[in-house]
């Protein structure tokens, strides 16, 4: 799904990441754990190019999104994000917040089959054998509905239904959080990468959102997990990564990672969290 | 005390009863309002423009020149006058480039773009001042630049710096007084015309500026009055 290559990372002269390769595989749930400072954001980032990789490749689909010509935006699409501060649109409902991105880019699509629609129609004026028109597709009404129809049926997943039509700021953190998943969820990613989900969250609410990722692990959607939560990695990940110091040094199932395990750092890092 | 009576009998004789009011409400005081408010939009839409080019990413070349460009549009309409903004497009720019305009358009076109100098930098503050993780969030979802600007950051800069912007009418409010140099025709025009009547300009002009203040205090108010519910629209919410 996702294999990066020789990935380096620097900031200035400070080489954040120094040379990753590895690969995300279909249906696989990544935990990645290490000490902070250690990359493991900046990886996650750079895996849907939220930062640029300094050198190096990530092959998504088939295709080097690390190169600056490809249009990045058509294969974010296909990988969702959440992060630790949630970011919720604070301008939008939260109906809004999880239709914006279906909306936008089925419109964005749709104009462009019109464009190409109307060069077929002019050119067919001057040809013989006239070439088939594209077909538009679903009208903006239907777009708008079906996207609609889909953020409810997520909201009635999660149980917040009845918080449709609310701005972000009423909501506590863990529904907030929550709704950043399922937002994410309305474009029908590939893979979806989260940024330590929990750590600005109260303790109670904690729970409520690990249950929301968890019931997608069990869905055998592909993920990546920064965590902090060591006990969360190793019921729900099938594969633990530790990061440390800008370089993968283990990488094994979580009864490898956790296990007694001869990596020095890893167990000093592992006696320090659990 | 007794001239100052007399002087505003001068006056209201004319206001009133000769109906200078008419043109003073009609024509003067529209055309303040309408090159001020029309100013302002224009304003927003340029000042958005260039804020948003202020704050792109500069790695590509042509963010770059683009910033350098609104660079010099901003230097050169906050470092001149806007009497002279308005001279040079109406006597030296409209007849090089051949085309006439009448001297309300000139106004409302001036006015335009000097505001969008100033809206933005207010913008740009604006802009900055919305959580970068708004953007983040935009723009993990798939969607540009562009649109997460247009329908994510701008919105809620906006929301922002609203009571910056009703300075910036205020500003212009006062600022369209010069207007006559262009042969347009605002509240001072009016009132020097009907100083002129009788060469008698004291209380024309006192009048005058009773009337600005006036103005100002309403556009004070419905600022006030906006913030206020911005306020509540967020603890409903
Ligand atoms: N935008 C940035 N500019 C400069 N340095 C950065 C930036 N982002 C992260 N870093 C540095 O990169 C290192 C790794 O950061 P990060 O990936 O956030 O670590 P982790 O998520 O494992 O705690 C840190 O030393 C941090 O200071
Ligand atoms: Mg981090």
């Amino acid at each position: 799904m996702i294999e990066t290559i020789d990935l380096v990372k620097r900031y200035g002269d400070h080489t954040v990441l120094k040379g990753i390769t590895t690969e995300i595989r279909d249906g696989e749930q990544v935990a990645i754990i290490g000490p902070s400072g250690s990359g493991k954001s900046t990886f996650l980032r750079c895996l849907n190019c939220m930062e640029d990789a300094t050198s190096g490749s990530i092959i998504f689909d088939g295709v080097d999104i690390a190169d600056m010509s490809v249009d990045i935006n058509l294969h974010r699409r296909h990988m969702g994000m959440v992060f630790q501060q949630f970011n919720l649109f604070n301008n939008k409902t939260v109906l809004q917040n999880i239709m914006l991105a279906p909306v936008t880019v089925a419109m964005s699509d749709r104009r462009k089959i019109r464009r190409e629609a109307f060069f077929v129609r002019l050119a067919n004026l001057f040809r013989r054998n006239k070439k088939p028109v594209p077909d538009y597709g679903k009208t903006p009404a239907q777009i708008k509905e079906e996207a609609r129809a889909n953020a409810l049926r997520l909201l009635a997943k999660i149980g917040l239904t009845e918080k449709a039509d609310v701005y972000p700021s009423t909501l506590s953190g863990g529904q907030k959080q929550r709704i950043a998943i399922i937002r994410a969820l309305a474009m029908n990613p590939k893979v979806m990468l989260f940024d330590e989900p929990t750590s600005a969250l109260d303790p109670e609410m904690v729970g409520e959102v690990l249950s929301v990722i968890r019931e997608l692990a069990e869905e055998n959607m592909t993920m990546v997990i920064v965590t902090h939560e060591m006990g969360f990695a190793r019921e729900v990940a099938s594969r633990v990564l530790f990061m440390d110091d800008g370089l993968i040094t283990a990488d094994g199932t979580p009864e490898e990672i956790f296990g007694n395990t001869e990596n020095e750092r890893l167990r000093s890092f592992l006696s320090k969290v659990l | 005390m007794e001239d100052f009576a007399l002087k505003w009998a001068g006056f209201w004789e004319k206001f009133a009863v000769g109906e200078a009011w008419k043109r003073v409400l009609g024509v003067g005081l529209v055309n303040t309002l309408v090159i001020a408010l029309s100013g302002l939009l224009i304003g927003i839409v340029i000042g958005t423009l260039i804020a948003a080019v202020k704050v792109m990413p500069k790695y590509k070349r042509l963010p770059r020149a683009l910033d350098r460009l609104c660079t010099l549009y901003v230097g050169f309409f906050r470092g001149t006058p806007i009497v002279v903004q308005l001279l040079i497009a109406y006597y030296i720019l409209w007849p090089l480039l051949g085309f006439y305009a009448d001297s309300l358009y000139t106004c409302i076109i001036v006015f335009g773009l000097n505001s969008g100098a100033y809206v933005s930098e207010i913008m740009r503050g604006g802009i900055l001042s919305v959580d970068p993780g708004q953007m983040e969030a935009g723009r993990a979802l798939g969607l540009s630049y562009g649109v997460t600007m247009l329908k994510i950051i701008v919105p809620q800069a906006v929301k922002n710096i609203l009571p910056t912007l009703g300075n910036e009418l205020i500003a212009l409010v006062k600022d369209t007084s010069v207007v006559s140099f262009v042969a347009c025709v605002d509240l001072y025009k009016t009132f020097t015309e009907i100083g002129n009547r009788s060469y008698e300009y004291m209380i024309p002009y006192l009048f005058m500026a009773l009337m600005y203040i006036v103005i100002v205090a309403l556009i004070t108010l419905l600022i006030r009055f906006v913030e206020r519910r911005l306020r509540k629209s967020d603890r409903n919410h």
